[in-house]
């Protein structure tokens, strides 16, 4: 097996090269993720499910965090009998990474004997570790809103001297910074306390599922487990409510095509009573609901509804003028509930035996036990929080700007948490002490360096895999949150034979057969050049892009699962779709007419 | 329509007629009644061949010489069979039933207008079915007059007598008296798209999809195999179509002038163009789950379009290969219903 697969096999990581004239950009990652020539003997694969683009230095902590709580959560906490946590390297800003399994059959049954005292508690005590869960992260949003706003005044204010606090403000910057690192990581402590376990068991029904109806679609067994009232929905949601308000309150005329959020607050504003009234509904959805960015929480430049209002008051006038034609507007969860019964009363009566029945009845009920976890965390994590986290490490960026180490707020993520601790530090001393901060002369250039340097590398196309294929894979993380299976691996293999293929292959998501125009919208920004009917090509999609579904015909992402916000709201449309094809935005031009075949994951270009 | 002891209506008939009518007959008939979609037909009763052969017996003996008969001798077999079903398919119908027989058929078709059938043997036990199947023809199709149709029900119940029926009952040492076999004579469909289909997947046996193989023209092509046909898997109780495997079906049987049918290479247009569309697939979806749960089990079905666009099922029996296969259960219910998830995590999947 292992001949065949060095035969076969992905390049290793040592043949990798840095792209010529941006090596002092690579050696800005931190020495733990560069690789060595050990990484050779082990199994890597690039995770371009999270990572779609090269990551500037500073968004490497969002897999460093990750990482680190998920492989705690793994080997320490829960104790997964086969595997450990997941080691990461990233080279021309690419992010590889490997599991760590546990092959010794000593081994697997101490920690199996673990795992049951540890997870089986979980459990089968979900609904109240999951209620507290909660609460840990309201409590954790409400720390990070709490941090102070960063000041460095001439003099430091009277009323601290009056009242001998004793120490300057200089102090407290550094002391912010870290209080913003230290909540971060603690938040994605949070994110994988319950994760594995509830994708576990989710994939145990799953599994079932597949094994007494080998050709059930993924999409209809995550139908039959997915949330009716979940947070994912909310925002989408917020929006119909707002749309129904604006009729209500007779204000709905404001929104007109080609006018800017600000316009339309600013007239709002300017129409009194009713106006005023629609502006206190926004606010009420803004908080938290508008909380979710473009992303998925890995990149700093994925901003939230929040901060950037177009993408909801884009989607105004569709609701507005769906509501106005008489279209119900609010989800009908009632009825989505009973489908979902329906649905499952349906196959288990599809069952050849009881025993079977009974089998079935015990998974679901966990599955259900376990699924508003996995639903819902991201909310709190990958978008209420990690926007509110980017946002601070931006006001960091703002005030190191105005004292002249680089031009923009945003150019603070070219620099790692490392050197922008030094860069604080460097300033509290030059505050401190009076004379000009030493940062003014050397990061500018190194902040140009690295952005070419980003800029280069997404021209790059980058293995899917590297070093030696494992004969098997069973690794129940690897497998439940990338979808690698061996036969992933052996379709990558032979995937540069056939490079004229006018098909691209992904998960089917979501049925349906459409012709049209595809539009690929490379950022979130792009999404006013959807036209009605046009074909959404884009990389990722996430709650906040719930509204542009109004309109399309089709949906085809380059990444995500059954399971990923693309399927679930596709289905809800009742479009086709495609997610996780990989390549789609680099393959498919922008107008270009393609099919997308939702029931069998396939796109063809059809000119 | 009046049935009688020689010719069996498929609204008379369902399978508990299965001795008198065999199992396709029955089958029709059972369908009929379910009220779903069938072209209207008859059975030539297994009375009528015992009559026809009867009135053989008393000229010269037939039973009694292949009794006479040993498996191991062929040479024998074989000139036997060549003499009893020359016999067979060239002696007279006796009077009484060859009335009966046009009667039937002129009912069927209308007088004059000789609309085509599909004449078939429908053999009563298992045995003769595995018996006769042996690579025989014994479907006989686009048969446009009456004469045509009484020709081709004696070749039916001559096939009995094919070299392999004969070995096969020596073999086992199976009464001749016991032998016999009706004949289904039915309204045939000029069919725009035919095919076949189950009641679960034929690849592995999943019950919640039906598998629907179809080409352009009789669904003879299908059956026989010489068209790769157009498949589509359908989800049962969602509706999703998960495959839709479009083949190159560069010809399709058509009738033929004059009876039976021709094969003609499929216009170009059409070879590579879906022989189905997603609303005719779901609805032979439906009517497969309606057959499926009147029979209590998973079907193969026969299945026919006509160029109005009718959807009507020539032919439905039990799926057999999956369904006689011992498995075991995908997983039984856990006293810790947390023991499940060891699957996920316990490794070795």
């Amino acid at each position: 097996m292992r001949a065949t697969a060095e035969q076969k096999g992905f390049p290793l990581p040592s043949s990798l090269k840095v792209v010529p004239g941006t090596e002092a950009a690579q050696a800005a990652y931190p020495y733990y993720m560069q690789f060595a020539k050990e990484d050779d003997e082990r199994f890597w694969f690039y995770n371009s499910m999270h990572f779609p683009e090269p990551m500037c230095v500073f968004d490497m902590i969002t897999a460093e965090a990750a990482y680190c709580a998920l492989g705690s959560a793994n080997t320490r906490v829960h104790s997964l009998p086969t595997t450990l946590g997941i080691d990461c390297r990233i080279i021309n800003g690419r992010v590889y990474i490997g599991g760590n399994a546990v092959t010794d059959p000593a081994e697997i049954a101490k920690r199996t004997q673990e795992f049951q005292r540890r997870a089986f508690y979980y459990y089968a005590n979900w609904e109240r570790l999951f209620a507290q869960w909660k609460d840990k992260m309201m409590a954790l949003i409400q720390e990070a809103e709490a941090l102070p706003k960063l000041d460095l005044p001439e003099f430091e204010p009277l009323e601290h001297v009056h009242a001998g606090r004793g120490i300057a403000s200089n102090h407290y910057i550094l002391q912010t910074y870290q209080k913003t690192l230290e909540g971060y990581f603690r938040m994605w402590q949070h994110h994988f306390e319950f994760l594995l376990l509830g994708y576990g068991a989710y994939l145990t029904f799953f599994d079932f599922c597949k094994k007494a109806f080998p050709e059930i679609s993924d999409q209809t067994v995550a139908r039959m487990v997915a949330g009716i009232e979940a947070e994912i929905f909310r925002p989408d949601d917020e929006l119909r409510r707002l749309a129904k308000c604006a009729i209500e309150l007779g204000v709905d005329g404001q929104f007109r095509e080609g006018v800017s959020p600000d316009e339309i607050i600013k007239s709002m504003e300017r129409l009194g009573k009713p106006g005023v009234a629609w502006l206190k509904e926004l606010a009420a959805s803004r908080y938290p609901w508008f909380n979710i960015n473009v992303g998925d929480g890995f990149y700093h430049y994925h901003r939230s509804w929040n901060d950037d209002l177009s993408m909801p008051f884009a989607a105004l006038p569709g609701y507005i003028a769906n509501a106005k034609k008489g279209e119900r507007l609010e989800r009908q969860t009632e009825k989505l509930m009973a489908e979902r019964k329906q649905l499952i009363a349906d196959y288990r009566e599809l069952l050849e035996t009881d025993e079977e029945r009974a089998a079935y009845d015990q998974m679901i009920e966990l599955a259900h036990r376990v699924f508003p976890y996995v639903e819902g965390h991201k909310f709190y994590c990958e978008h209420w929080y990690t926007n509110l986290f980017f946002n601070k490490i931006r006001e960091f960026g703002g005030l190191l700007a105005q004292h002249g180490f680089f031009p923009k707020a945003e150019d603070v993520f070219q620099l790692s948490h490392y050197e922008l601790e030094a860069a604080i530090v460097d300033l509290m001393t030059s505050w401190s002490n009076g004379s000009p901060p030493r940062g003014v002369s050397r990061w500018p250039a190194i902040v140009r360096q690295r952005k070419a340097a980003i800029a280069e590398w997404a021209k790059h196309e980058t293995a899917p895999a590297l070093g030696p294929v494992p004969d098997i894979i069973d690794d129940p993380a690897i497998v439940m949150l990338w979808g690698i299976t061996r036969e992933n691996l052996d379709a990558w293999l032979t995937a540069g034979e056939k490079p004229d293929s006018n098909e691209i292959r992904g998960f089917a998501a979501s049925n349906g057969v459409v012709e049209g125009v595809a539009r690929v919208v490379k950022s979130a920004e792009e999404i006013g050049r959807l036209r009605k009917g046009d074909i959404l090509v884009c990389q990722i999609t996430n709650p906040s892009w719930a509204p542009v579904f109004q309109n399309i015909s089709a949906a085809v992402s380059d990444i995500g699962g059954s399971m990923s916000h693309a399927a679930i709201v596709a289905r809800e449309y009742g479009l086709p779709a495609v997610v996780g094809t990989g390549t789609g935005t680099q393959k498919i031009k922008d107008g270009q007419r393609i099919r997308v075949d939702g029931g069998r994951g396939v796109v063809t270009l059809l000119e | 329509m009046h049935s009688s002891e020689n010719i069996g209506w498929f609204n008379d008939i369902g399978l508990a007629d299965r001795p008198t009518v065999g199992g396709k007959g029955g089958s029709l008939g059972e369908l009929t009644r379910a009220s779903i979609p069938v072209p209207p037909g008859f059975v030539v009763r297994t009375a009528a061949f015992e009559r026809f052969l009867g009135a053989l017996e008393k000229e010269e003996a037939i039973r009694p010489k292949v009794e006479a008969l040993g498996s191991d001798q062929l040479d024998e077999i074989t000139a036997l069979s060549k003499y009893l079903r020359a016999r067979l398919e060239r002696a007279p119908l006796p009077d009484e039933l060859n009335a009966e027989l046009v009667a039937a058929h002129t009912e069927l078709c209308g007088a004059g207008l000789d609309s085509p059938v599909a004449v078939r043997s429908s053999a009563t036990t298992e045995d003769a079915e595995g018996a006769s199947f042996a690579g025989l023809q014994d479907t006989y199709l686009w048969v446009t007059d009456a004469p045509a149709t009484l020709r081709y029900v004696r070749s039916c119940w001559a096939s009995l007598y094919s070299v392999p029926s004969i070995a096969y009952r020596r073999k086992y040492g199976l009464p001749e008296s016991g032998v016999a076999m009706a004949v289904v004579v039915q309204r045939m469909v000029n069919a725009r798209t035919a095919g076949v289909m189950f009641t679960r997947s034929p690849m592995t046996g999943d019950r919640s999809v039906v598998t629907i193989e179809g080409a352009w023209g009789l669904g003879s092509s299908v059956v026989s195999g010489e068209v790769t046909p157009d498949r589509f898997v359908i989800a049962k109780i969602t509706g999703e179509i998960s495959v839709r495997d479009v083949c190159d079906k560069h010809v399709q049987h058509l009738p033929a002038p004059g009876g039976g049918v021709r094969e003609v290479e499929t216009p170009e247009n059409l070879r590579k163009a879906p022989c189905l569309t997603d609303a005719e697939i779901t609805a032979l979806k439906d009517i497969a789950r309606k057959v499926e749960r009147h029979y209590g089990r998973p079907q193969d079905i026969e299945w026919a379009i006509d160029h109005s666009g009718e959807i009507l099922l020539l032919q439905s029996r039990p799926e057999t290969v999956w369904s006689s296969k011992d498995r075991s259960p995908v997983a039984k219910p856990a006293e810790n219903p947390l023991q499940h998830v060891m699957k996920i995590f316990g490794g070795r999947r």
